[in-house]
């Protein structure tokens, strides 16, 4: 008898590969992503981190398979995949006069039917996606008003007022300082704590080591590695990935690896 | 940072009752410039009825179109001609501009939000011209126009204005640098093309070049029930697709991946919406000719007054462009009375200054 909680990874891909234009991006990438799990995805520039996310939402066509709770993504409908995973893309596009309020709005769209309008329990979620992301007290503010580390913020509301079970992110620390970075981060850990699984590009080695629980590490469209971060992120590994200019030391409270250069005196 | 996370609505009852509590405003607040945009769409429409050579008093008006509603039966002593002129004359003459000022406003806003571009309007889109071109072929050719009423012109009409939208888009999407100047440059052009193609079967149209003449100006002179009730089927359709498509119009405000991935068919809701303004747009050429300017000044006004929401800005929009074009209707009768200006001039002297205002002032690329 199969366990009635089983069982099947939150997210399971396996042979991913895309092709554009006669180039191989991504090949052969399998990964998984369980409920309450944040995975980084690491990997220098042009490793295919963000073509392989778009492959898994479904917006970059690709061979391979995507498996969201035991079914093929080809199953779901659009709007019943985006009730399940939420994307926050790295630099989103909104008019600049829209309220931020009515962009968080715009998640619950794929809750609606086409005669439905949004109740009050959408904008309670759309609220709730607000404080949980830290937008609450801006939400009346014009979008262009806001700076970098805000709009990020705004679009992972909108993402969570989806409800997804899964979220996928490229690049949220992108352009934002370093205390924004790591609001971030903690807001991720956060929904994974809530029993959402997430999937994250991240191009800061240290900060995917220090809130990741497992890490994958993508080079020239392929995994090279994947595990907890402190046996993915080795001396050995950046120094092949980056060259010698990096150098590995640790924490010295939790001992997690972090990114330096490798000084020259 | 300390993210306050409550997973589940029932924790928060405070926060139910606040939302819940600006429920209720927001309902009013979605309705009341809707309702405010209607009313003075009947006020103008009210006034512009007792304007004319005719001097016609309001309360006699009134009490005329009273007396037509079922079941009202009012005995007024007035001259048999008033109730002719009012009724074949000025109130056809009204709703055919009230029904082409909403459907161009329609259209317009319709355009403005699937291109993502505030200057996507019929007339810079090439879409009108493309209309009047197929219009302009069905007046010269053989084909058995008397007998249908004016039948197969908003036909040729509609196949004209969806080939050139979907050439001006193509050319948009194909074209390197500014996807949003190109469409509007790549209408213009098309435009000119169009224009010259009309102007050359009116040379060579003989007979026929008095209604083709009357397509290039734009004008309600030749308004009739007959072809108020030909064009209504066509802006009835497409303004009902359109409504349908109000909240995805909202999504299609971010860019088009973040709406395939709110669950939103991306290019079949374009095909649809595009295929449903082009349709009201011909419709609109079919009933006044080319009209320039109405669907891209309405559309700015309303969004300036009722935000972006397209389920306020669309009613709005439709309400406004009405009033907005019975208006210029009337000044294009009177200004200059018994001479009449054609009311495609008038709107291009407005909407000409306005385009130029709006080059200055906005973004075209694309964005807002």
């Amino acid at each position: 008898m199969t366990a009635p909680f089983s069982v099947a990874p939150l997210l399971a891909v396996s042979g991913i590969e895309v092709r554009i234009g006669g180039r191989v991006l991504v090949s052969n990438v399998a990964l998984t992503v369980d409920r309450g799990e944040v995975v980084g995805l690491v990997g220098p520039n042009g490793a295919g981190k963000s073509t392989l996310l778009r492959a898994i939402s479904g917006v970059q066509p690709a061979d391979g398979s995507v498996v969201i709770e035991g079914r093929p993504a080809a199953d779901f409908d659009r709007r019943e995949f985006a009730r399940t995973v939420a994307v926050v893309q790295q630099i989103p596009e909104a008019p600049p006069t829209m309220r931020v309020g009515d962009l968080v709005l715009l998640g619950r769209h794929p809750h609606l039917g086409w005669f439905e309008h949004e109740s009050v329990r959408d904008h309670q979620i759309a609220r709730l996606a607000m404080t949980c992301a830290g937008c609450l007290e801006f939400s009346d503010r014009e979008f262009g008003t806001l700076s970098g580390g805000e709009r990020r913020r705004v679009f992972i509301a909108r993402g969570l007022a989806q409800e997804p079970v899964l979220m996928l992110l490229d690049e949220p620390t992108a352009n934002l300082d370093a205390g924004a970075q790591t609001e971030v981060c903690e807001l991720l850990r956060e929904l994974a704590t809530d029993g959402v699984g997430v999937l994250v590009v991240l191009h800061d080695l240290s900060l995917a080591a220090a809130y990741c629980d497992r890490v994958v590490l993508l080079a020239d469209g392929q995994v090279l590695d994947s595990g907890p971060p402190s046996e993915v992120i080795t001396a050995e590994q950046v120094a092949r990935m980056y060259g010698s200019g990096v150098a590995v030391i640790h924490h010295p409270d939790h001992g997690r690896p972090i990114i330096v250069p490798a000084t020259r005196d | 940072m300390h993210v306050e996370c409550t997973a589940t609505p029932l924790e928060v009852p405070h926060e139910m009752m606040e939302v819940r509590a600006a429920f209720v405003p927001r309902l009013l607040a979605m309705n009341g410039p809707v309702l405010a945009a209607a009313m003075l769409l009947l006020a103008v429409a009210l006034i512009a009825l007792t304007q004319g050579a005719a001097d016609i008093p309001i309360q006699t008006t009134v009490l005329l179109l009273l007396d037509r509603l079922p079941f009202v039966t009012i005995e007024q002593d007035v001259p048999a001609i008033w109730e002719s002129i009012v009724f074949d004359i000025r109130l056809p003459r009204i709703i055919a501009a009230a029904l082409v000022g909403s459907a161009l406003s329609y259209s317009g806003t319709a355009y403005q939000g699937i291109f993502r571009n505030p200057l996507a309007d019929p007339f810079l889109l090439g879409v009108a011209s493309g209309a009047g071109f197929g219009a302009t072929i069905a007046i010269v050719s053989p084909l058995p126009n008397a007998a249908y009423g004016f039948g197969w012109v908003p036909v040729f009409a509609f196949i004209g204005a969806t080939v050139t939208v979907t050439l001006v888009y193509l050319v948009s999407r194909s074209a390197p640098g500014s996807q949003g100047a190109t469409l509007i440059l790549a209408g213009v052009a098309l435009s000119a093309v169009l224009s010259a193609g009309i102007s050359f079967m009116l040379l060579t149209g003989g007979d026929s070049s008095q209604p083709i003449l009357s397509f290039i100006f734009g004008g309600f002179n030749t308004a009739s029930w007959a072809r108020l009730a030909a064009a209504l089927p066509y802006i009835a359709v497409g303004g009902l697709v359109i409504s349908l498509h109000a909240r995805i119009l909202n999504v299609f405000q971010l860019d088009r991946e973040q709406a395939a991935q709110l669950g939103v068919d991306v290019t079949k809701s374009t095909l649809v919406v595009l295929a449903a303004a082009s349709l009201m747009a011909a419709a609109a050429v079919a009933v006044a000719g080319i009209i320039g300017f109405v669907g891209l000044i309405v559309p700015h006004a309303a969004r300036m007054l009722v935000g972006s929401d397209h389920r306020r800005l669309l009613p709005v929009a439709a309400f406004g462009g009405a009033a907005f074009l019975i208006v210029a209707d009337l000044a294009s009768r009177t200004l200059l009375a018994p001479q009449e200006i054609p009311v495609g001039v008038l709107t291009a002297m407005l909407g000409g200054p306005f385009f130029l205002y709006l080059l200055r002032t906005r973004r075209v690329d694309g964005g807002r």
